[in-house]
């Protein structure tokens, strides 16, 4: 297992640092091009990923959460923390040409398979290697999508969250947060350090300016393996996923239904069928 | 057909317990003799409502002041199996709260989630199936850990179903200390106000995306289900862009609907939409493109222009009072 620093560490770390300066750690995850059709790799039941992979539209959102923070503080620094296959950069690159200004990237074959718990295992212990006072994330990947790893992030790293946040603002130490609700909102202060994820939409995400993607190709990437993080290979993978594939069905299809052209009198063959339906 | 006690996350909604509760406990009490609602609330306001409908005893925590759902009730359930409680499964909902409480209990017992869950079975373990490429296929994953089998279900997977059962009897389940954790508060809740029915509760549900052209068309949605009785709803696309609240979006990352009528106004027909309302039974769909893959899913498809057939359509449903 990774060694953490214990919570009381991270706060006498971080006592009387004032919000001058924010480093902000985001959560980036690197995907096929969700435009491509998906597919499962026979063999493995994972998704395939032998495609370049592009940034995460759902992170883009963090990204620029975490640019607009560290300017409203005054100045700071944005990490991206990213694992995946490959060596892959393309993702971080787009990131990085948005504004970010270094990026930390766990590349490792023994990584393959790794269910959520194991992910976040791995991401914790890369974003604990930048010391951020926030760490970003999406609500969840678009590829994955079982939307359970910023919190369990959090929870290895012993830190508070806030989780779908619709507006984050920075104050004295501590976050205060918009958190989506079944019924609306509610507001949430939370301390810093501590996680937070993001819904989207939150914020307009830029497009990466010419400059910002020439000056992109020379900002520091670290590329680390498990090792490096001290992580045991037994404990993330597919080795440590506690769950199996048992089968991969098709869905049976719905059945075909009538399709109409527009001549000027559809709406009353949804009138009829509304009426069919008993719904008037 | 017993695997053991079943745990299901209780969650409150207006007026008592949130329909997703409901839903698990009919499932687990298909699989166990022995449901347990755990709720991080007082038991004793959902007693009555979760035993009628399968748990024979609630573990309730007590009012959590404040402190978000994730990491107390993570932190209590994993205190409770700690101390000795041995839940072979534990239910929980795909919620804002739900996924919270599921993602910190995980880490806490040191094994996985298994998320998106639209079935569960036993055999010979328990076997969730999981929708992927928009319900195309399905995933069919078997917990093999030795450790409680920790399931986020999706809301509408099972039929709620009142078993006739008396109040629960409610037993205490204390929230440890959970240091930095535990250190997040709510201040303020703000209830977004909203008129008719609830789009996950709604009997027909009228949806409108992109090919409403602009904001203001939106309002052609709102009267057609303010004439139909119906809840509106929204592709993410228009909720993105801003013209409505993300309460409204249906799809993966909205809500999930399955109404008896759906009527997709100006929607392509995502993957990640149809995953939010294909279940529901009958779909109509309007969209100029004919081959918009919405069609693929629809009972009456009408090729044609919104801004014409819409308005067609009030004006009918107006004539007939
Ligand atoms: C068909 C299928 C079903 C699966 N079912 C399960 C399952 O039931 N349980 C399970 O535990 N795993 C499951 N997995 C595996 C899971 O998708 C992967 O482990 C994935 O790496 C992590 O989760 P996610 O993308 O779902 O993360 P999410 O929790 O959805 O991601 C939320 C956010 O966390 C950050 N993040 C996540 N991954 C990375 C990364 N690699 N680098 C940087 N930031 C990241 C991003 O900000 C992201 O938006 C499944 C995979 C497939 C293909
Ligand atoms: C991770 C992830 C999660 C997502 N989650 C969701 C989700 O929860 N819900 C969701 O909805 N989407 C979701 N999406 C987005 C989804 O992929 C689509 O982009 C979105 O659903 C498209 O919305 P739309 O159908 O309104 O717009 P478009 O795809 O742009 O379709 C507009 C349609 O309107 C038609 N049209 C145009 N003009 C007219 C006219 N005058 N009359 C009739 N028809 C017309 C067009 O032919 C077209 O088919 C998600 C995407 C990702 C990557």
């Amino acid at each position: 297992m990774v060694e953490f620093h214990s919570p009381a560490a991270w706060e006498i770390g971080h006592k009387g640092r004032k919000l001058t300066a924010m480093k902000v750690a985001v959560c980036v995850k690197q995907i096929p091009d969700p435009a491509d059709p998906g597919a499962l790799d026979e063999a493995t039941k994972c998704l395939k990923r032998d495609t370049k992979l592009i940034l995460d539209e759902s992170d883009s959102y963090g990204v620029e959460m975490a640019l607009q923070l560290v300017d409203a503080a005054g100045g700071g620094e944005v990490v991206l923390i990213s694992m995946a296959p490959n060596s892959e950069v393309n993702g971080l690159r787009t990131a990085l040409a948005m504004g970010a200004d270094q990026a930390i990237l766990v590349s490792d074959d023994a990584l393959a398979g790794s269910d959520a718990l194991g992910t976040a295992k791995v991401l914790a212990a890369a974003i604990q290697r930048a010391e951020p006072d926030l760490v970003l994330a999406a609500t969840e990947s678009s590829d994955g999508y079982t939307g359970t790893v910023p919190e369990q992030i959090a929870e290895i790293m012993g830190l508070p969250s806030v989780t779908f946040a619709k507006s984050i603002v920075a104050a004295d130490g501590s976050v205060n947060v918009q958190r989506q609700t079944e019924a609306g909102y509610d507001d949430v202060t939370c301390p810093l350090p501590c996680l937070v994820s993001v819904t989207a939409g939150v914020v307009e995400p830029r497009y990466p300016s010419f400059k910002g993607i020439m000056a992109a190709k020379s900002k520091p990437v670290d590329e680390v393996t498990i090792a490096d993080l001290g992580i045991d290979a037994g404990s993330v993978g597919w080795a440590g996923a506690g769950q199996e594939i048992v089968a991969v069905e098709e869905a049976p299809a719905r059945e075909a239904g009538e399709i109409i052209e527009d001549d000027g009198e559809a709406y009353q063959r949804i009138v009829s069928f509304l009426d069919e339906l008993k719904v008037i | 057909m017993s695997v053991g006690t079943i745990w299901v996350l209780a969650e409150a909604a207006e007026g008592g317990v949130a329909s997703i509760t409901n839903e698990m406990l009919a499932k687990a009490r298909q699989l166990s003799d022995d449901v347990v609602a755990v709720f991080g609330g007082d038991g004793a306001a959902i007693a009555e409502q979760v035993g009628a409908h399968g748990a024979g005893s609630v573990l309730a925590t007590g009012d959590l002041g404040g402190a978000l759902p994730g990491p107390s009730i993570a932190g209590a359930m994993a205190a409770a199996i700690a101390g000795g409680a041995a839940p072979a499964a534990i239910l929980i909902g795909t919620t804002y709260s739900g996924r919270d409480v599921a993602g910190r209990l995980s880490v806490k017992l040191d094994a996985p989630v298994i998320t998106n869950i639209v079935d569960l079975a036993d055999e010979g373990g328990l076997v969730g199936t999981e929708p992927i490429f928009g319900g195309a296929s399905n995933v069919k994953t078997k917990f093999t850990s030795d450790k409680p089998g920790i399931f986020l279900i999706r809301p509408k997977s099972f039929e709620a179903e009142a078993t006739g059962g008396g109040a629960a009897a409610v037993n205490a389940l204390e929230v440890p200390d959970l240091g930095a954790t535990g250190t997040a508060v709510v201040t303020n809740s703000f209830v977004e106000a909203s008129e008719g029915p609830k789009l996950d509760e709604a009997a027909v549900v009228v949806s409108g995306g992109r090919g409403l052209g602009e904001s203001d068309k939106y309002e052609l949605i709102e009267s057609l289900a303010s004439k139909l009785g119906a809840a509106p709803g929204a592709s993410r696309a228009i909720v993105d862009a801003g013209w409505v609240p993300y309460s409204y979006q249906v799809g993966q990352t909205g809500k999930v609907v399955k109404p008896d009528v759906y009527i997709a106004a100006g929607i392509s027909g995502a993957t990640q939409h149809l995953v939010g309302m294909k279940g529901s039974k009958t779909i109509i769909a309007i969209n100029k493109d004919a081959e918009a893959p919405i069609f693929g899913v629809a009972d009456l498809g009408i090729v044609g222009d919104v801004h014409k057939v819409l308005p067609q359509l009030l004006e009918a449903l107006a004539a007939r009072g």
